[in-house]
C-alpha cells in the first residue's frame, strides 16, 4: 500500500512539473513512464470496477473507458493545473488522469460519503474542484455548451487558461454540439473539443448516425481549426492536443480534434461487449492495438522499461487500486440526514 | 417616490447589480445592439460594453449552457430569454445542468445564474407564444422561481436573484413592461420567498402572483364596491413559497380562491390548494376554487382568446361562489 501511494504522488508531482515547461506549440518532452503509469492505473482501476459491479458493490449505469485510455491521458498531460476539464458520463479514466484520488473515485462508485461527489453523483457524475474537473455529465451533448461557457469565462477575465472538453462521436449529431461550437467559433473561445470516436454511439455505428464520416470535418462549419489523430497512440494524442492548447492560450482559438479509438467493453456494464452491432472478430482486431501495449512496446524498444519493470509497475498500480477499494469499502454511507443538503447553497453575494 | 415602468425597474436592477459586481453580465438575443427585444436592456451596451452585454445567435440551448458553464467557474450571468416560450429549447440546461449541478457534485459547484424573460400570454400571439411556464419550473428542486407583479417587486426581486448563489428564474409578464408603479431611488432588495399582502380583507383570500396580481387588484376593487373584502396574497416567489403567509390569510378568511395565468392541470395553484388542505382543513368554510386559463392551446381570435384567459369577471365570480353569495 505504501509504495502504491508513493507512486501516485510521484506521478502527480511529475505531472505538475511537466505542465510548467509547456511553453510552445510543441509538447514538452513527454514523461513516458508517467503516461504509462496513468493509463495502467485507469485500466486496473476499471477492471476492479467491473468486478465490483458484478458483485453489486457498484450500481446504476457504469461506463468503462477500457481501450480509450490514451485519449484522455495524452490530452490531459499537456494541461496546466489551472486549466479546466469537462466530460461525459464515461469519466473515470479522465478524472484519474487529471489527478483525482483513486480513493475518492472508488468511494464515489461505492456510493460512499468520501466519494468525489459525497456519493451523490456515482459513476456518471465525477466532480473535483481541486483539479478543475468540471464533471461527468449524463445527457449526451449537454455538457458541450458548458465547455463553451467556461471558454467564455476565461476570455471574459482575460486569462490564458484553456478548457478541454471530451465527448463521444455520437455527440456531434446533437443540437447542443452545433450551438456550442458555433458560439466558440464565432467568439473565438479557448476550448479544445476532443471527440473520442470509438465508432459506436451505444450500438449505432458512426456510419449509421452521421452524414459525414470524417467527423473532424464538422469543424469547417464553425471555421474552427481541426484535425484527426490516432487515439491508441498516447504520444500522438499528446502532440496534437499540445498544438491546440497552444493555439487556445496564445490566440484564443478553439479546436475540434477527432481522436480515433475503440472501446473494448460494452457501452455500459449492463451491455454486451459484442453481439448485434459489432462482431467478436472486429473487437479482437481492434484489441491488438491496446493503447497501453502500444506505448509499452515503444518504451521497451527504447530500453525504457523491461518485463521486470513492467511487472513491478503493474504490481504497484494494483496496490493503489486495492487501497482505493479498501478505502471505499471502509467509508461510511452518506448519512440519511444529509438527503436535503446541497440542493441550495445558503448564501448571497 | 419616483414612478417608473416595470421595464425600467428591471433595467435599473440590472444596471445597479452590474455596477456593483463586475462578474455579472447579461447575455441573450438582441440584448445589446438592438437594446433588447422589449427594451429592458436599453442603454446597457453603451455603459458596459460588448463583453458584458452579449448578443447571441438564436441558440437558446447553447447560450443557456454557456451561462451555466461560466457560472461554474465564477461568473454571475443574467441570461435573457426573449420569451419563456423559446426557453423550452433550453430546458435541458436549466433543469439538468443549472438546477442539479450543486447536488450531483456533492456541493462543489453552485450555479449563481439568473434566467429571465417574459412569461405568459400577451395579445393575440396564438398558441406557441402565449404560455405561462411556472409550473414546469417550480417543479424542479434546485431552482428558485420568482414572479413579480409590480415595478417595485420586479426591481427588488431581480436584484436578489442576481445576488443569490443559486439559479433563479425570473418570470416577467409581457403585458407588465409598460405598467407603472412607485420605486424608491435608494437601494433596496425584495427577499426571495416572502409573499406580500397587496390588499387586506377578512372575507376571502385571493392568492396569486406575477401578471395576475393586476387582475386580482382590479377584482378586489370591484368586490370592495359590493362590500366583499378580499385578502390579496401576492406570493411573488413560487419556490420557495411563503406557505406561512397563505396559511395565515386562509385562517383569517376561511375561504380561498387561487388565480393563475396558466393551465389548470398540475398548475402551481394545485400546489397552493394542497398546502391549504393540509394546514387549514378545519378552517375552511367552502371548497377552494381556482381560476386558470381554459384547458386549450391559446387561440388567436380576439373573442376566443378572451374566453380562454382568466380575467377580472371570472375572478370576481369565483370569490362570490366561495362566499356563497351567488
Amino acid at each position: 500500500m505504501e509504495s502504491g501511494t508513493l507512486i501516485y504522488e510521484d506521478r502527480m508531482a511529475k505531472k505538475k512539473a511537466e505542465a510548467k515547461v509547456e511553453t510552445s506549440g510543441a509538447a514538452a518532452p513527454p514523461d513516458r513512464m508517467a503516461l504509462l503509469t496513468s493509463m495502467l492505473l485507469q485500466r486496473r482501476f476499471e477492471e476492479r470496477c467491473a468486478e465490483a459491479y458484478a458483485l453489486g458493490r457498484i450500481g446504476g449505469f457504469c461506463h468503462l473507458y477500457i481501450g480509450q485510455e490514451a485519449c484522455g491521458t495524452g490530452a490531459i498531460s499537456v494541461l496546466r493545473d489551472d486549466d479546466y476539464v469537462i466530460t461525459t458520463y464515461r469519466d473515470h479514466g479522465q478524472a484519474l488522469a487529471r489527478g483525482m484520488s483513486p480513493r475518492a473515485a472508488m468511494a464515489e462508485l461505492f456510493g460512499r460519503i468520501d466519494g468525489c461527489a459525497r456519493g451523490r453523483g456515482g459513476s456518471m457524475h465525477f466532480f473535483d474542484r481541486n483539479t478543475n474537473f468540471l464533471g461527468g455529465h449524463g445527457i449526451v451533448g449537454g455538457h458541450v455548451p458548458l465547455a463553451t461557457g467556461v471558454g467564455f469565462a476565461i476570455k471574459y477575465r482575460g486569462g490564458d487558461q484553456v478548457c478541454l472538453c471530451f465527448m463521444g462521436e455520437s455527440v456531434v449529431n446533437t443540437g447542443a454540439f452545433h450551438e456550442a461550437l458555433n458560439m466558440a467559433g464565432l467568439w473565438k473561445l479557448p476550448v479544445i473539443y476532443v471527440i473520442e470516436n470509438n465508432r459506436y454511439g451505444m450500438g449505432t455505428a458512426l456510419e449509421r448516425a452521421s452524414a459525414i464520416h470524417d467527423i473532424y470535418q464538422r469543424g469547417a462549419a464553425y471555421d474552427m481549426p481541426r484535425g484527426v489523430v490516432d487515439g491508441q497512440d498516447v504520444l500522438a494524442v499528446r502532440e496534437k492536443v499540445a498544438e491546440a492548447v497552444h493555439r487556445a492560450r496564445t490566440e484564443s482559438l478553439p479546436t475540434l480534434l477527432e481522436v480515433r479509438t475503440y472501446r473494448f467493453m460494452g457501452h455500459s456494464m449492463s451491455d454486451a461487449v459484442s453481439g448485434t452491432y459489432r462482431s467478436k472478430a472486429e473487437l479482437e482486431e481492434y484489441m491488438k492495438r491496446d493503447p497501453i501495449m502500444v506505448l509499452r512496446m515503444r518504451m521497451q524498444a527504447a530500453g525504457e522499461i523491461d518485463d521486470d519493470g513492467m511487472a513491478k509497475l503493474d504490481a504497484d498500480v494494483k496496490a493503489i487500486v486495492q487501497d482505493a477499494w479498501e478505502f471505499a469499502d471502509a467509508s461510511a454511507e452518506p448519512p440519511v440526514e444529509s438527503l436535503y443538503e446541497d440542493v441550495y447553497v445558503d448564501s448571497t453575494t | 417616490m419616483p414612478v417608473i415602468t416595470f421595464r425600467d425597474a428591471l433595467n435599473h436592477a440590472i444596471r445597479e447589480e452590474m455596477q456593483r459586481d463586475d462578474r455579472v453580465f447579461l447575455m441573450g438575443e438582441e440584448v445589446a445592439v438592438y437594446q433588447g427585444a422589449y427594451k429592458v436592456s436599453k442603454g446597457l451596451l453603451q455603459e458596459f460594453g460588448e463583453m458584458r452585454i452579449v448578443d447571441t445567435p438564436i441558440t437558446e440551448l447553447g447560450f443557456a449552457g454557456v451561462g451555466v458553464g461560466s457560472a461554474m467557474v465564477g461568473l454571475r450571468p443574467i441570461i435573457e430569454f426573449m420569451t419563456w416560450n423559446f426557453a423550452l429549447l433550453a430546458l435541458d440546461q436549466v433543469v439538468n445542468s443549472a438546477a442539479k449541478m450543486l447536488y450531483m457534485s456533492g456541493g462543489q459547484f453552485n450555479i449563481p445564474i439568473v434566467f429571465r424573460g417574459p412569461n405568459g400570454a400577451a395579445l393575440q400571439l396564438a398558441a406557441q407564444h402565449s404560455q405561462a411556464w411556472e409550473s414546469w419550473l417550480v417543479h424542479i428542486p434546485g431552482l428558485k422561481v420568482v414572479a413579480p407583479g409590480t415595478p417595485y417587486d420586479a426591481k427588488g426581486l431581480l436584484k436578489s436573484a442576481v445576488r443569490d448563489d443559486n439559479p433563479v428564474i425570473v418570470l416577467e409578464g409581457e403585458m407588465l413592461y409598460n405598467t407603472k408603479g412607485e420605486v424608491p431611488s435608494e437601494e433596496y432588495v425584495v427577499p426571495i420567498g416572502e409573499a406580500d399582502l397587496k390588499r387586506e380583507g377578512d372575507h376571502c383570500s385571493l392568492i396569486t402572483w406575477g401578471k395576475s396580481v393586476l387582475v386580482a387588484l382590479q377584482a378586489a376593487d370591484q368586490l370592495a364596491k359590493e362590500g366583499i373584502r378580499v385578502d390579496l396574497v401576492d406570493l411573488r416567489s413560487l419556490r420557495p413559497m411563503d406557505v406561512a403567509a397563505i396559511v395565515k390569510s386562509v385562517r383569517k378568511t376561511n375561504r380561498a380562491v387561487v388565480l393563475e395565468e396558466g393551465w389548470e392541470v398540475c398548475g402551481v395553484g394545485a400546489q397552493v390548494v394542497d398546502y391549504i388542505q393540509r394546514d387549514c382543513f378545519d378552517d375552511l368554510d367552502a371548497p377552494v376554487l381556482r381560476v386558470t386559463q381554459a384547458d386549450v392551446p391559446m387561440p388567436y381570435a380576439k373573442n376566443l382568446e378572451r374566453a380562454a384567459k382568466p380575467d377580472v369577471a371570472k375572478t370576481v365570480a369565483a370569490v362570490k361562489r366561495v362566499m356563497y353569495v351567488e
